[in-house]
Formats: structure tokens, C-alpha cells, sequence
């Protein structure tokens, strides 16, 4: 004999959730790609955030002395500023370096995988608005700092910590709205 | 004036796309006959405005005309004529308009093969097809419009075609590509009209199924064509990289073979309506999805069109519109549409279903990690997902789906006694013997489930041909007069199923037992690879008709005897200064030779990358022949009867 | 040592002289483990590429130290895992199993699970009815 079983009594009746399912699982995935619309996928974020700079002794461009992470630790948050001659975007972000120099923001460059020679005719010509200039001749420091292509600019917090990475040419508007905000959290944050 | 025609052509077309949207359907719901008997003129006229429109782009790319925006992007005068042609499709909006003219063509072929079909079911199809146009359309002259003019300032040459698109395999690839993206619209076109009408009877799924496998056969070829492409044009030598842009296309395969398969039993016993209704959505809305993954940047691929949020976020509504308005309307109606008929657990049902789960989790598979990245980003996490992902779960979800394969294939409809089947599945002993055999004879060391798979694939092979001759036999008339008698859509199956043994097979192969080297050669040397000499003889520097070359000549032998000549380049395009690698090739069924030139190294040496890969053919080969099942499943009888002669020569 | 043996090769003049690996290894173990790692880790630079594949200057930079872990006789592990303390798990193109990511690795299997279950039912139900059709 018939053995009417839960879901034939349901269908009976004309309800049946899972014809459902499909229009949920969509809206989700919907969802899902809405939120992606506009955000840059290849921006990454920087595995250094909130450490120190990792430790290396190399050569400085601009005298006959030895940089380590501890000879750049002042009382001053400053820039690091990855950089190199062959670079097209590195001449696009140097006058805006300029800017920032004379502004008294203090950076340090770090010569990436670049020729000596040229790195220096390269500030003779155009202006130094570094206070110091790191050589990483075969980019390994850049490895260990985590560069993925020139420029990119890190900003180190008074405690020599990276609070921020940028990829990519910096310029009054990138300033404004990444930099700019921490620098001044911090002040307030210092006089309160 | 040609762009002024194209572009006046698009309005017409969607024009009509939109008249034909809306009111042959209202015809249905009144009973209005005049108003349905609109439908068909109507989609010729948006094919034929639509064909305009191509031939106006196609025009202005012959004659360089450089005030158009698109053919100056996409297009350069020392182009070659066949590429400047090609060239159509070789951006985002071109690409676009063989979409739409092709979506167009699909539409008109669905009028003019479908008098068996009632009217009123032919109209509701065509409607549907309009309201897919009408996005399209709308999409192009609102967003992408391939006409749009650079006056009064335009260009005095054009910026020049991609050179990685400046091959023969790219002229063909995306239009094969496109007619199984949007032949899919088809299936998706009569499930939603059997959903509107309410009655998805058996007749329903015998007018889709050719339509479906019409374009199956169609994304089939495409992708294999794009495989291959990557394979030779890229120069690394990979021929499938899990890339979104690859994974796209891949996921409405997936879906489509299941809905083949469902389409079937939708058919011959009236069961699975529902869930059959569904695939048919499922597969065309994954195709749009993929147009929305290429198109909108939201992941990064390596093959990525000019990406623009604003575009991504117009194919998003569509996709709402169209794949949110299928699934409410499935919700609404599919209630309703359970199967009555009844099948044992062990019947060619079940194995049909089982083989419907392990596509859709393979589907569900290649979109979970295509988008996962997508909602890493949603949790502030940054992951990247390629090959090990993916084959973790293909590999045996491949394995499991052979396994299903087989005695699915053997079994009765109904019901299927489980001694005779257990009897025939013997055939895994001489598969097991032969497959593990070959795998130990293989040069290097074959890993387990490479073993496995190299059995799999004999098996499913052994299988097939035991089937094909019981059946014949069947007749009673001898073998050869019963061969004679098997329906051509029963051996399309066979072929299909013996194609992906091939597939698996040349995976396999290739994956496990190929060899790379990486060296310094200056000419001169000599690099020995599988068992080859490869002597790196001369470099020159041939000038090509928009690019400068650096070709190197190599000297192959084994043994001691002249193998062949091969003469990798890397050519340096004038127009965009693009430097792209061409290997050379050498390809034999059972391996390809493969030499491509890398970074010149100073004092005259390169580096080289050479590569031996055995079977890596078996790929493409293997794709082809399934596509051949496909086409040989259409030629079947009844197809050519019922559908008016000719859906079965379009593949 | 390297450029000795290239003297030596130079002076003996045959002909044809044998090609030198770009990377060189001890043992072609090595070589294998080397192959693998490059095509898993990921050119941070370039567009979904794996550092075997691309011609950049990072990636170029990264097979080297690859290279050089593998001689200096680091495991798989340690390789990945250095690279991952620089540049996130982004550069592995094998995503770790982890609470954010759980999803993507049992997504799949639950799915099968899933719908193992609904089919097992179905096909109750479907005998049922043959049982049915039948008394």
C-alpha cells in the first residue's frame, strides 16, 4: 500500500523550501562580487606592519660608512623610500620627495638593485631629498623588507616600526589620505 | 561612415531585441496570435542589424580607420590583414559585439529550426533570448560602445593589436569560446520558458538537448583552443593554469556536460525536471559570471581585459537580472514539478545522478577557488589559489566520476541486476594489468594515483568497447551488421566518454613524466633533454612585418640521428615595444619537443628552457574527440528529423 | 670552481660544448624539489603568475634565493614559510588551512556530503515508488 512519507504530504500541500536554495546560494555569491566591485586586487598589504625593520649592515650611497637599522633609529618618525635609476614611476614621486624634505620630513632611500654611479648622478641632477641612502646592490634587502617593485615607501614610527607600506609613486594625494592621517593621530595622541 | 552604420545598426538591433522582449510574450499570456507570429521576423531582423554592425567594425579595421577609438587601441597599419580582421574580438568591446551578434545568430537559428516546436513555447524562447540581447545592447552602446569615435584628435596610427593575440589559435579560440557561452543562452532560454508555461514534459528536454549539446561541442573546442594557445604562446610551457580567466570557461563546461547528462534522463524517463531546469540556469548564468570575472577586475588574472568597475558593476545587474529573475521564477514554479516515475538504487538513474553530484562539486570546486580570493579580501586576508588547490580536489573527483562512469554507461534504466553488472566490471582486471605495467615502464617514477589514473582511463576504454560489442551482438546479425545498427547517439556517447580517457591519459603522462631544463646556451652548446640533443647552432635577427626577431637555430637528434630543426624566437613588437617569447615546437603524437628563449645572459649565451613531454597532445586530442562525441550524438536520427536538418551540422 | 670548469671546457675546444643549468644542484632531487617551489610560490609582482613563469626582476631575485635555500639545505617548509614572513600568505599559491579558510578546504566535501545525502534519499524514495507501481 501507498506509504505517504513527509515529503510527499509536502508536496502535497505545494511547499517545498529547497527550490529556494538556489536563489539564496545566488544572492550571496551576489553579494560577494558586489563587494569586490572597486577594490584594487593587487594591492597588497605589508607583512611588516608593526615590526622592526629586519637587520642588515650595508654600505650608504652618499659617505664611507656602514648602515645598520640602529645608526637610522632617531626620535623622529621618518620615510623609507624604495628607489632606483631605472625606475620610470621613481622620477614621477621625486619631486613630490623634494616637497616632503623641504617640509622637514625626514627620508632615508634605499637603492634598489641599482648602479652606484648612476644612483649618485641621478641626486646630482635632480636633488637628494634623502638624509641618508641605503645600498642593496642585489635586493636583498629589498627581499627581506618584502618589495615587490620601486617605488614603494614605508613609514617607521619614532620606535623604528613599520606602521605603513605604500606601493606605488607617492604624491600630495596619497600623502593626504594614508600618511598624513597616522602622522597626525599621532601628534594628538602625544599631547593628550 | 562605416562606424556610423555600425552604430546605428546597434540601436536598431536593440530595438528590436527589446519589441521582441516584450510583446510576442505578451501574445502567449493574451492568446494573441498575431503578436507571437512577430517573434520570429523579429529575431532575424536583430541577427541581420547585428551582422551590420560586425561587418561595419570588421570594415573599419580593413581600411585603419584610426579616428575609431577601438580600432586605434586595437589595431596598428603594419598589422597583418588576418589579425586586423581578428582584431575585432580582440578587446573588451569588440569582443562584446561578436557576443551579442552571435547571441543574435543563436536566436535566429532558434526561429527558423524550431516549426516542430508549438508556437507558443518558440515565442517564449525567443523572448527570453531578447531580454539576454537587450542586456548586451544595452551593455555595449552604454558602457563599451566599439564605435565610439576619438574626433577631432585621433591618432595618426593605431596603438597595435596585443601581440600575445597575434596568432593563428587566437583568431579561432574566442569565437568558439563565445558560441558555447551563448548557446548555452538557448538551454537557458527553454528552461525558462518551460517555466513560464509551467509544463516541462518530456518534449521540453528533446527540443534543448541538441541546443545544449550543440554548444557543449562548441565551449569544448574553445577551451582546448585556449589550452593549446596558452601552451605555445605563453612560453612557459604549462597548458592549464587554474587562471580565473581559464576557470570562467571551465565552470560552465562542468555544469553544461552534468546538464547534458540530466537532460537525458529529463527525457527518456521525465525525471530529475526540476533539478534539469536548474542546470540549464546554473549554466548559463556561470557564463555570464565568467564574462563578469574578465571583465570587472574584481581578481587578478593573467589574461585580464582593460578592467573597469563601472562595466563590472552594469554585467552585475544583468547577472541579478537574468540568473536572480531565473532562480525566483524556478522558486516559484519547481515546487511543483517532482518526478513521479520510480528506479531502483542500482539503475542507470542513480549512476546519472551520482555523475550530476561529483560535476556540480567540481564546479562548486573551481568557483570556490576562483572567488575565494575574493572573499579573503571581504576578511582581510590575501591568499592566492592555483594548482595545488585545485588538484587536490580534481584528481579525485576525475577518479571518482570514471568510476561512475562505467557501470552507469552498463546499466538498464529502471532497474539493473547487480550480478551481470559486477561480471563485466572484470574489465578493471586487464586494465589493472596493462595500467600498472605502464606505469612502471614510464621513465622516472609514476606516484600512486598517477597508476590509478593511467588504470582508470584503460578501464573506462575496455568498458566502453566490451558495451559497444555486447550491444551489437545484441541484433543477432554479426558483429558488423550490428555495429551498423547502434544509434549514432549512443556511439557520440561512447566516443565522448573514450575522449576523456584520452584526456586522462595525456594528464597524467604529462604530469608526471615530463622534464624541464633551464640552461645557459651560447651557440654552440649542446643541452641534453629526454633522451634529445639539442644543439644550439646560430642566433640571427629576421625582421617580421611589425615586430624585429632574435631566432636561435637549433640542431635536435637522438642517437646520433637528425630529429628536426627548431627555431625558438623573441620578438620585440615596434608599435607597443612588447617583447614576446614564440616557442618552437616539435610535435609528435606521443611528445612534444618544446624550446623557448629566455633572458639573453651576455656574451651571446640565453637562457634556454627546454622541455620533453610525453603525450602532452593527448590533452587537446583527447577534447577534440569528446567534441566529436558530441557532434556525432547530434547527427542522430531523430535529431535530423524533428529540428529540420540542419542542427546537426553545426558542430 | 664553476668558471674553472668553463676554462677547462673552453680549452678543450671540441665543438659542441655542453650547455650549463641556470640553476645548479647537487642532486636532482634538488632539482625536483626546486621545480615545485617555483611554480607554488607567486611573482608578487605580476599578474597571477608563479615565480617559474616570470620573467620579472623580483621573480628573478626570488628563484635565486629559492635556489640558494635548497644548496644551503633548507626544507620545503622553511623555503615557503620565509618567503611568507616577507610578503604574506599571498605568495604561496598552496593557502594555509586555517580558520579563515575553512570554508575553501571542507566547502567541497560538505557539498558532496550534502548532496550525497539528498540523492540517497531520492533514490529511496524513487524505489519506493517502483515498489509501488509494482503491488
Amino acid at each position: 500500500m501507498n506509504r505517504p512519507d513527509r515529503g510527499e504530504l509536502r508536496r502535497q500541500r505545494g511547499v517545498s523550501l529547497w527550490v529556494f536554495l538556489p536563489l539564496v546560494a545566488f544572492v550571496a555569491l551576489a553579494v560577494l562580487l558586489a563587494s569586490g566591485l572597486g577594490r584594487n586586487p593587487e594591492e597588497l598589504p605589508s607583512n611588516l606592519v608593526g615590526k622592526p625593520l629586519p637587520a642588515f649592515q650595508l654600505p650608504s650611497l652618499l659617505g664611507e660608512r656602514t648602515i645598520t637599522p640602529a645608526s637610522l633609529r632617531d626620535q623622529n618618525w621618518k620615510l623609507l623610500n624604495v628607489w632606483a635609476t631605472w625606475c620610470p614611476t621613481c622620477y614621477v614621486e621625486h619631486p613630490y620627495l623634494l616637497q616632503l624634505a623641504a617640509r622637514g620630513i625626514p627620508i632615508i632611500g634605499l637603492n634598489y638593485k641599482d648602479e652606484t654611479d648612476a644612483a649618485r648622478d641621478y641626486l646630482a641632477n635632480l636633488g637628494n631629498p634623502y638624509s641618508e641612502v641605503v645600498v642593496d646592490h642585489d635586493g636583498q634587502l629589498g627581499l627581506d623588507l618584502g618589495v615587490y617593485g620601486a617605488p614603494e615607501t614605508f613609514l617607521l614610527n619614532p620606535e623604528g616600526r613599520v606602521v605603513l607600506r605604500h606601493a606605488g609613486d607617492l604624491n600630495e594625494r596619497v600623502w593626504e589620505e594614508k600618511f598624513q592621517p597616522i602622522l597626525d593621530q599621532a601628534r594628538t595622541g602625544g599631547e593628550q | 561612415m562605416a562606424a556610423e552604420i555600425g552604430h546605428l545598426s546597434l540601436w536598431v538591433a536593440l530595438a528590436a531585441s527589446l519589441v521582441l522582449a516584450i510583446f510576442p510574450l505578451i501574445g502567449v499570456h493574451r492568446g494573441v496570435l498575431a503578436w507571437q507570429r512577430y517573434a520570429r521576423p523579429l529575431a532575424w531582423l536583430q541577427w541581420m542589424a547585428m551582422t551590420a554592425a560586425i561587418v561595419a567594425l570588421g570594415y573599419s579595421f580593413y581600411i585603419n580607420d584610426f579616428s575609431i577609438t577601438y580600432v586605434a587601441n586595437h589595431s596598428n597599419s603594419e598589422l597583418p590583414l588576418g589579425y586586423r580582421l581578428s582584431a575585432i574580438w580582440g578587446g573588451h568591446e569588440g569582443s562584446l559585439l561578436l557576443w551579442g551578434w552571435m547571441l543574435a545568430g543563436w536566436t535566429a537559428l532558434v526561429g527558423l529550426l524550431s516549426r516542430s516546436v508549438p508556437l507558443p513555447m518558440v515565442v517564449r524562447v525567443l523572448s527570453v533570448m531578447g531580454m539576454i540581447a537587450v542586456g548586451f545592447l544595452a551593455f555595449m552602446l552604454f558602457t563599451s560602445n566599439p564605435f565610439d569615435r576619438a574626433l577631432p584628435w585621433f591618432v595618426i596610427d593605431g596603438a597595435d593589436l596585443n601581440p600575445l593575440l597575434q596568432d593563428p589559435g587566437l583568431i579561432v579560440h574566442p569565437p568558439m569560446l563565445y558560441m558555447g557561452y551563448v548557446g548555452f543562452a538557448v538551454a537557458f532560454g527553454f528552461a525558462v520558458a518551460g517555466l513560464l508555461e509551467g509544463n516541462l514534459d518530456p518534449a521540453w528536454a528533446r527540443w534543448a538537448r541538441p541546443w545544449t549539446t550543440v554548444a557543449w561541442c562548441f565551449l569544448t573546442v574553445g577551451i582546448a583552443l585556449g589550452s593549446w594557445w596558452a601552451y605555445y604562446e605563453l612560453g612557459w610551457g604549462g597548458w592549464w593554469f587554474w587562471d580565473p580567466v581559464e576557470n570562467a570557461s571551465l565552470m560552465p563546461w562542468l555544469a553544461g556536460t552534468a546538464l547534458i547528462h540530466s537532460l537525458a534522463v529529463s527525457e527518456k524517463r521525465n525525471l530529475f525536471r526540476a533539478w534539469t531546469v536548474l542546470l540549464a540556469i546554473i549554466t548559463f548564468s556561470l557564463s555570464l559570471l565568467g564574462t563578469f570575472l574578465v571583465r570587472s577586475g574584481v581578481l587578478t588574472s593573467v589574461h585580464a581585459f582593460a578592467n573597469d568597475p563601472s562595466r563590472g558593476a552594469f554585467i552585475l545587474a544583468f547577472l541579478v537580472v537574468v540568473a536572480g529573475g531565473a532562480l525566483t521564477l524556478f522558486a516559484l514554479r519547481a515546487g511543483r514539478l517532482s518526478g513521479q516515475g520510480g528506479f531502483k538504487a542500482m539503475s542507470r538513474e542513480s549512476f546519472l545522478l551520482g555523475n550530476n553530484l561529483v560535476l556540480l562539486a567540481a564546479t562548486f570546486v573551481v568557483l570556490m577557488g576562483t572567488l575565494f580570493p575574493l572573499l579573503g579580501e571581504a576578511m582581510d586576508i590575501k591568499v592566492s589559489i592555483r594548482s595545488p588547490y585545485f588538484n587536490a580536489f580534481f584528481v579525485p573527483l576525475t577518479l571518482l566520476l570514471i568510476l561512475l562512469m562505467v557501470p552507469g554507461m552498463m546499466s538498464n534504466w529502471k532497474r539493473q541486476a547487480g550480478k551481470p553488472l559486477v561480471r563485466r566490471l572484470l574489465w578493471l582486471a586487464p586494465a589493472a594489468l596493462i595500467g600498472g605495467w605502464l606505469g612502471a615502464r614510464l621513465p622516472g617514477a609514476t606516484p600512486w594515483p598517477g597508476t590509478l589514473a593511467l588504470i582508470l582511463a584503460l578501464f573506462l576504454v575496455f568498458a566502453h568497447l566490451d558495451d559497444v560489442v555486447r550491444r551489437a551482438l545484441a541484433y543477432n546479425q554479426g558483429l558488423f551488421a550490428g555495429l551498423r545498427k547502434l544509434t549514432r547517439s549512443y556511439i557520440g556517447m561512447v566516443v565522448a566518454h573514450c575522449g576523456l580517457a584520452v584526456l586522462v591519459a595525456g594528464v597524467t603522462v604529462v604530469s608526471f613524466h615530463e622534464t624541464e631544463r633551464d640552461v645557459r646556451m651560447r651557440p654552440g652548446d649542446v643541452a641534453e633533454v629526454g633522451g634529445y640533443r639539442f644543439e644550439f647552432e646560430s642566433l640571427s635577427d629576421p625582421v617580421g612585418p611589425n615586430y624585429q626577431s632574435q631566432k636561435g637555430h637549433f640542431l635536435v637528434s637522438r642517437d646520433g640521428r637528425p630529429v628536426t630543426e627548431m627555431n625558438p624566437e623573441k620578438r620585440t613588437y615596434r608599435a607597443s615595444g612588447q617583447v614576446m617569447t614564440e616557442a618552437a615546437i616539435d610535435g609528435r603524437l606521443m611528445r612534444d619537443l618544446y624550446v623557448a628563449l629566455g633572458e639573453p645572459l651576455g656574451d651571446d649565451a640565453w637562457a634556454v628552457r627546454i622541455y620533453h613531454k610525453p603525450m602532452v597532445r593527448w590533452i587537446w586530442l583527447g577534447a577534440l574527440v569528446m567534441a566529436l562525441g558530441g557532434a556525432l550524438a547530434l547527427s542522430d536520427r531523430r535529431y535530423r528529423k524533428p529540428m529540420g536538418g540542419v542542427a546537426g551540422e553545426q558542430a | 670552481m664553476r668558471l674553472l670548469l668553463l676554462l677547462l671546457l673552453t680549452m678543450l675546444g671540441q665543438g659542441a660544448l655542453a650547455a650549463i643549468d641556470v640553476y645548479q644542484f647537487d642532486t636532482e632531487e634538488q632539482e625536483t624539489r626546486f621545480r615545485v617551489l617555483t611554480e607554488e610560490l607567486r611573482c608578487p609582482k605580476c599578474q597571477n603568475q608563479s615565480i617559474a613563469d616570470s620573467d620579472a626582476g623580483i621573480a628573478q631575485d626570488m628563484r635565486e634565493r629559492v635556489a640558494r635555500m635548497i644548496r644551503e639545505g633548507h626544507d620545503d617548509q622553511a623555503i615557503v614559510d620565509y618567503f611568507v614572513d616577507r610578503y604574506g600568505d599571498f605568495v604561496s599559491y598552496r593557502p594555509p588551512v586555517n580558520a579563515q579558510t575553512l570554508v575553501l578546504w571542507l566547502g567541497p566535501a560538505i557539498l558532496l556530503l550534502l548532496g550525497g545525502g539528498t540523492i540517497v534519499i531520492l533514490i529511496r524514495r524513487a524505489s519506493r515508488r517502483v515498489e509501488d507501481d509494482e503491488q
